[in-house]
This record gives C-alpha cells, sequence and structure tokens, in this order.
C-alpha cells in the first residue's frame, strides 16, 4: 500500500540521509531504514524515508515481460480499432 | 466553496451581471462594455518559487479580466496587515506589485491599507478588483461552449499549486518547481485579436485545477466535455512532485494557464500560433465539447478506459497512501 | 534508467489492458485487492470497465484511514481541545468523521494541526517550538510504521521532550486472516500490496496460499502493474497451484526489509486493535513498547471519552470487507458524498466509495457516449 516512488541518489548527506531527484525536483530523505546506498542508486521514498533499494534488474526484466506480452497481444490482436479503444466489452 | 456561493451568498446578491459567474463581470459603463472583477489573495506562504503574493494579486485580477475578453487598464489595492508584520518584507512585495503592473500594462489607481491586531490576520491579505473595456467583437463566457467546439489549454498545468505546496510542506525540493503565475495579456491579446468570434470560452484555472474549470464550464454551457488524459501537458517536476505527495495533476492550481474552448475549424490553427507566436511552446488540443450529458467531464485514459473526472471534493492535501 | 516513464508508456499499457480485456475465463471468478492505493490506481487507469467477462474485482481492507475506528479521531480531538497541543497528521486523516468533528474542522476552530508528508516533519515541529507540545498521529501499515519508529527513536537520541504520537498502526496479514475465517467471503485471489511488501516480503502471506488455497501476487501501484498482477494471478488460478508471487519484483524481496521490520520491532510491540467494520482483531496492531512509553500520547495526554455508535444506515464495514458495492448502501450518493461523507470509506481520497464516486459512479450510465478526437 501506499505512495512509493523510485527516485535517484544524486548525493549522500551524512550520516544518515541522501539528496534524491526525479523528474528535475530533488529533495532529501531518510536512510535509516535501508544499507548500503551508493549515489546512482534507486530508492523507493514513502514518507520522506528510503524504504528500499530498487532492484534495477528486476525493473529491467518486469519492462521487458511486459513489452513481450504487450507485442504478443498486438501480433494477435486483428481487429484493432484506429484509435486504440478495446473493440467490443 | 461552490455550495456556499449558490446557495448562501446568490440569495441576496443575485442580478444579472454576477449571474453567470463567469471570471469577471460583463458591465456597461458609458455605453461601453467593460469587464469588472475582484479577488482576494491569502495564500501562504507569501513568498514560493516563481512568484509572491503580491505578484499573483495583479496577475489573478489582469487574468479573470482576461478571461472576458477585456484589455485590463485600472487596478484597486487593498491591504490588510498584520500589526508587526516585517516592513521589509512589505517593500518586497510591493516591488513585486510594481513588476507584474508594468507587465500587465496596468495602473494601480486607487487603494486601501489597514492594520488589525496581532492574530487577527495571517501576515497579510491583500484585496484587488480590475476593470478593463471588452474588445469589440469578443463575446466569451462559461455558457459560450459549444457541441463540437474544441478544447485547448495553453500550457504545462499545475505549475504553481506545487510550487506553493512544496514551499508550504517544507519539502525543500530543489530544481524545476516555479509557480507559473504570470499576467497573460500578452498572450491573450493578440490571440483575441486575430481569432475574434471563434474564441468562445476562456477560463484560468486556478483553485481546482483544470478538472474544476472543465466542470465549471460544462454546467454552464450544459454540455459534455471529453478530454485525451495523455495529451494534457505536464512537465516532468510537477509530475514528481505529483506522485510523490499523492496528487491528480489535473486538479493541481494553475495561475498562468488558460482553456480557450474554440470553434473546431480553427483550434489547430490557434495551437500553431500560440506555440509559434505568443510564447506558449506546449498549448495543445486536448478534447472535444460533445453533445450534452448533464454537464459530464469524461477522460479518455492512457489504458484505453474512460473515466469521470469530477469536480474536485476539497483541499488538495499531501498523502502517504 | 527511468523506472517510471518507461512503465508509462501509453502504448504498453494499451496493449496489455486489451490481453486483460480479451482474456476467456470460463467460470466467474473475484480477485480483492486489499490495498486503497491499488483501488485508486484501477479507478483512476479506467480500469474496472476494461475487465474481461467473469472476473470480479472486490476492495477489501488497506485503507488504514477507512479502518481507523471513530474512537480514534475522537481522541485525537479531544486531547487537542483538553491538552492544548498542536496535532501532526497525514492529509489523508484531515477530513475523516469522528463521532465529534474531524480534524479540518478543529482547524478551523482555531486548533493547531498541521499537515505532514513526513513523521520527521513532526519532530522538526518539535525542535521548532520547544514550549509547545507536538503529537503525531501515526496512521498507517507496515509501510509507514517502520518510518514512525524511526522518528521516535530519533527523538529519544536527540532528547526530545515535547513529542509523542497517539499510535494506531495496524498489520496487514492479520486482516487476511480475518477475512478469510469469514466462510461468506468468495474470494479466488488476493493482489497483495506492493509497499507493505517491501517491508514484510512474501513470507507472512504463505498462509494465504497454502492454508487457505487462495492465490496470491504481491503487485506494485503503475497501471501495468496492476494490469500484469491480475493475469499472474488469472494464470495461477488456471494451473490450479496457489503460491505467493511477486509482481513487484523492483521493490520486494522474498526476504523484505529486515532492517525496517528491526526498527518496528524495536520501537513497537504488537497489540490487540480495533477495525471499524471487522471490530476487534487480536494481535493486529501495534503500541509502543515501554521504553519508549513517554512518546506514547495516549497516557502523556489521557482523555474520556463517551462511547459513541456508528452512524446509522452507514454500510463502511460491509464495503471494507467487500460484501457489498458501494452502490447497495443506502447512503451512497445521497446522503454520503465526498463533499459530505458519513463514513470513511467516502472521506478517504482512496476510500471504496470516494474512488467509485469519482472514477466509475457514472460510467454505468454513459456507454459509447463523446465523440471522437481530430
Amino acid at each position: 500500500m501506499c505512495l512509493g516512488i523510485p527516485m535517484e541518489v544524486v548525493g549522500l548527506v551524512p550520516p544518515d540521509r541522501a539528496l534524491v531527484e526525479l523528474g528535475n525536483v530533488s529533495m532529501e530523505v531518510s536512510l535509516q531504514l535501508v544499507e548500503n546506498v551508493s549515489i546512482g542508486d534507486y530508492v523507493i521514498v514513502h514518507a520522506g524515508f528510503a524504504i528500499e533499494v530498487l532492484d534495477v534488474r528486476a525493473a529491467e526484466e518486469t519492462l521487458q515481460l511486459l513489452t513481450e506480452l504487450a507485442e504478443a497481444e498486438a501480433l494477435m490482436d486483428e481487429n484493432e480499432t484506429t484509435d486504440g479503444e478495446v473493440a467490443g466489452e | 466553496m461552490h455550495r456556499l456561493i449558490r446557495e448562501v451568498l446568490l440569495q441576496y446578491l443575485d442580478c444579472p451581471e454576477l449571474t453567470p459567474l463567469d471570471d469577471a463581470a460583463e458591465v456597461v459603463g458609458g455605453g461601453e462594455r467593460m469587464a469588472f472583477s475582484t479577488d482576494s489573495f491569502v495564500v501562504k506562504p507569501i513568498f514560493y518559487p516563481g512568484g509572491d503574493i503580491g505578484s499573483l494579486a495583479v496577475s489573478g485580477t489582469v487574468n479573470d479580466l482576461l478571461m472576458k475578453g477585456a484589455r485590463p487598464a485600472y487596478l484597486s489595492l487593498a491591504f490588510v496587515l498584520e500589526e508587526g508584520f516585517p516592513m521589509a518584507d512589505l517593500v518586497r512585495i510591493l516591488e513585486s506589485i510594481k513588476r507584474t503592473c508594468e507587465q500587465a500594462e496596468v495602473s494601480v489607481v486607487t487603494g486601501d491599507t489597514k492594520v488589525v491586531s496581532r492574530g487577527e490576520a495571517d501576515g497579510v491579505f491583500i484585496n484587488t478588483a480590475g476593470v478593463g473595456s471588452i474588445l469589440p467583437g469578443v463575446n466569451l463566457g462559461g455558457r459560450n461552449a459549444r457541441v463540437g467546439d474544441a478544447i485547448i489549454v495553453s500550457g504545462g498545468i499545475g505549475e504553481h499549486g506545487i510550487a506553493v505546496m512544496a514551499e508550504r510542506n517544507g519539502l525543500k525540493l530543489g530544481g524545476d518547481i516555479a509557480s507559473d503565475a504570470a499576467p497573460l495579456n500578452n498572450v491573450v491579446l493578440p490571440m483575441l485579436e486575430r481569432f475574434r468570434g471563434v474564441v468562445h470560452v476562456l477560463r484560468d484555472p486556478t483553485r481546482g485545477g483544470l478538472a474544476a474549470s472543465l466542470n465549471e464550464i460544462a454546467r454552464a454551457s450544459e454540455v459534455g466535455l471529453t478530454v485525451d488524459e495523455s495529451l494534457v501537458p505536464v512537465r516532468e517536476p510537477v509530475n514528481a512532485v505529483c506522485d510523490l505527495l499523492g496528487f491528480d495533476p489535473l486538479y493541481v492550481p494553475c495561475e498562468g494557464r488558460f482553456l480557450a474552448i474554440v470553434d473546431a475549424k480553427v483550434a489547430d490553427e490557434v495551437v500553431t500560433v500560440l506555440r509559434a507566436e505568443l510564447n506558449c511552446p506546449r498549448a495543445t488540443r486536448i478534447g472535444e465539447v460533445g453533445d450534452a450529458s448533464g454537464g459530464l467531464v469524461q477522460l479518455r485514459t492512457a489504458s484505453g478506459g474512460r473515466r469521470i473526472l469530477d469536480m474536485p471534493a476539497g483541499e488538495l492535501l499531501p498523502r502517504i497512501c | 534508467m527511468k523506472p517510471l516513464e518507461e512503465l508509462r508508456e501509453p502504448g504498453l499499457l494499451r496493449k496489455l489492458t486489451r490481453r486483460l480485456s480479451s482474456l476467456r475465463i470460463p467460470a466467474p471468478l473475484t480477485l480483492m485487492e486489499v490495498c486503497g492505493t491499488h483501488t485508486m490506481a484501477i479507478h483512476r487507469a479506467g480500469l474496472p470497465a476494461l475487465l474481461p467477462r467473469n472476473l470480479r474485482l472486490l476492495s477489501g481492507p488497506g485503507c488504514p484511514v477507512c479502518v481507523t475506528p471513530a474512537e480514534y479521531l475522537d481522541t485525537a480531538l479531544a486531547v487537542a481541545r483538553e491538552h492544548h497541543v498542536i496535532l501532526a497528521t497525514f492529509g489523508d486523516m484531515m477530513r475523516v468523521p469522528g463521532a465529534t468533528g474531524d480534524l479540518a474542522g478543529l482547524r478551523s476552530e482555531g486548533y493547531p494541526v498541521e499537515v505532514m508528508y513526513s513523521p520527521l516533519g513532526a519532530l522538526e515541529l518539535a525542535r521548532e517550538n520547544p514550549q509547545q507540545q507536538v503529537v503525531f498521529l501515526a496512521v498507517g501499515f507496515e509501510t509507514t510504521a517502520p518510518t514512525v519508529a524511526a522518528t521516535v527513536k530519533s527523538a529519544r537520541e536527540c532528547g526530545l521532550g515535547n513529542f509523542s504520537i497517539l499510535c494506531a498502526h495496524k498489520l496487514i496479514p492479520p486482516a487476511l486472516e480475518a477475512l478469510l475465517a469469514d466462510p461468506e467471503i468468495a474470494v479466488d485471489g488476493f493482489v497483495l500490496p506492493g509497499h507493505v511488501s517491501v517491508v514484510l516480503g512474501s513470507r507472512p502471506y504463505r498462509f494465504v496460499a497454502e492454508k487457505h488455497r487462495r492465490a496470491c501476487v504481491i503487485t506494485g501501484f503503475e497501471a501495468v502493474d496492476v494490469v500484469q498482477g491480475i493475469l499472474m494471478l488469472v494464470a495461477q488460478l488456471e494451473r490450479g497451484e496457489p503460491e505467493v508471487e511477486i509482481q513487484y519484483a523492483r521493490g520486494v524481496r522474498p526476504e523484505g526489509n529486515a532492517r525496517a521490520r528491526a526498527l518496528m520491532d524495536e520501537v513497537f510491540t504488537v497489540a490487540d486493535s480495533t477495525w471499524r467494520g471487522f471490530g476487534p482483531i487480536s494481535r493486529s496492531g501495534l503500541r509502543l513498547r515501554e521504553e519508549f512509553a513517554q512518546y506514547d500520547a495516549s497516557t502523556r495526554f489521557p482523555v474520556k471519552l463517551e462511547a459513541q455508535a456508528e452512524p446509522e444506515g452507514c454500510r463502511c464495514g460491509k464495503v471494507v470487507r467487500g460484501k457489498v458495492e458501494p452502490t447497495e448502501c443506502p447512503l451512497f450518493a445521497r446522503v454520503c458524498t465526498p463533499d459530505n461523507p458519513v463514513g470513511p470509506c467516502m472521506v478517504s481520497s482512496e476510500g471504496t466509495c470516494a474512488a467509485f464516486y469519482r472514477y466509475s459512479r457514472r460510467e454505468r450510465g454513459e456507454k459509447g457516449s463523446g465523440s471522437r478526437l481530430g
């Protein structure tokens, strides 16, 4: 549950905070709940805290899998309407 | 707020000029059609990235006059100051007012200042009222949207609200966040001069954002509006803050943007002119006015589905869930 | 790499939802999303109209606002009125109705109520106002509880004497257990909350698959995540081997976040807790441990409350359990609207009824309307 957004770590603020960035917006978060965070990592931010380091490889795998599913769907779908709306319901 | 106005205020104050409840009222003065508008400004914090309560007080009323197709000319300016309000802050606000008036080519011709005891006002409240002549041949109002019209937005939405919200929540967001509040005279007047007669509605999406304005127009004109969610311009930093705080950008206030409902035949040309000549690089056609669906605003979502875009329910509050 | 941008690519989403819409499901299936943020995401993406035949999506508990009993709000209001503290709260709580009013109303009466993005903001508020007491309303599930635990620890480390919390944290697995103990619940699979699971991992849900034979997929919150999660659940049910799968692999590890759990465990201990619509569920909430008693606002600022009954006609309890749809509640959209909410399901921006009202209420009467663009 809850809002959690992946943001890139662009700076470390000792002892236990980091500067994180998303879409040209940056803010400071607490690292009290995570460990071994480096600049360049992505962290999931919730309520001012990093709650986990994003597994970039898993993210890429998810994206890959989703893309494959989508491609398979596009191939199978012979009744594609011009504006992309679902045919029938 | 809408209920307060409809159910209480209008019981005492109804008259033909007030009834349309547009951004400015059309009145007749010396045989000429004029627009007359007022607004009070209570924004907190009073200084935020990209602006302050002073510049907002000028551009807010100036833009309301422009939304009625008028060339803003004269403003009144009234201050209510809390005792002990720092002089340096007041000077900063005044400098900002002066600059914005120059930008908007208006003059403050009358004013008032009151000081109240500590605790009776939150720092400073400002009221401005403004008047200007409506351009000949221009007839704008919330009731004028017609079936088949196109909906255009002049630029990226949500920037003012996000700047204020970020500052207010002590988010200390570095980067690209600034209020978009600005007087629109250099955009709206040339646009109206060029497209007289085929622009039917102008509205600036302030409180309640694009969603509120779309709903107000849909209700006033008794039409259905449909907007393509993926076409609405939202700059990356605004999306980022909305993601963080749990806002829907469609509900976040703008202060330097307008919605235009125009004849579909000229819509693409209007967008081209806005982008190429009038400094609105993100102006976009985002939807259309459909047949009467009882004042409904619908969104075509990115997934290919639809959802209803309702009037905002209350204050924009950051969420964790 | 820009994680969100790529996942939000419109073409990708459209193709995936087409796959979802064209699923052939032989016998009726009911899935439950446990988390209010999932409810919001689903409605905001316009997904309900795109579900295939024979697939139903219910909204269960998972909105901490929805399940916080009115008594908690009344306690907070009383603490502010009687002890003149500054209340600090997440925005979600501002319009939740207690029997004696809500926080927004309290603020308009002149009492200080500050909206926080982070519990750390409440600490800063306490530091900036040493002459006043700050009470933070600690609401939320296992995603949020560790952040509050870390905040309380920080308060102790800097010896902050004017900060305390009113704790109402609740735990998801016991709620699932209670849901599944209800014989009337006919749910085949669960869309499990992504960020709670970042903390918990997948093990605490194993009983749902193993003991109760329900499919489980821990799912993220982007529209494509939700679609993939549903596709995975349907596939799992087709295979007939219920398990706990992780769709949200980029955030959730099977072992979860041990450090966050350790912090939670250091500061809080498990306690019985009352859930709106469920009543008391044993060992389903958190309270501060003895060592942190000085940060417990309920003992520092005791108040006496009158027992209050829930509003008449309100079906929030059944809505939260997935037993009735919002439209089956007699108050929905008549007496109870986002402007005038009766129970928390309408107040919370992610409450089942609020989401339903805002995003789908008129869908049923509006098929095939609107013209094409361009």
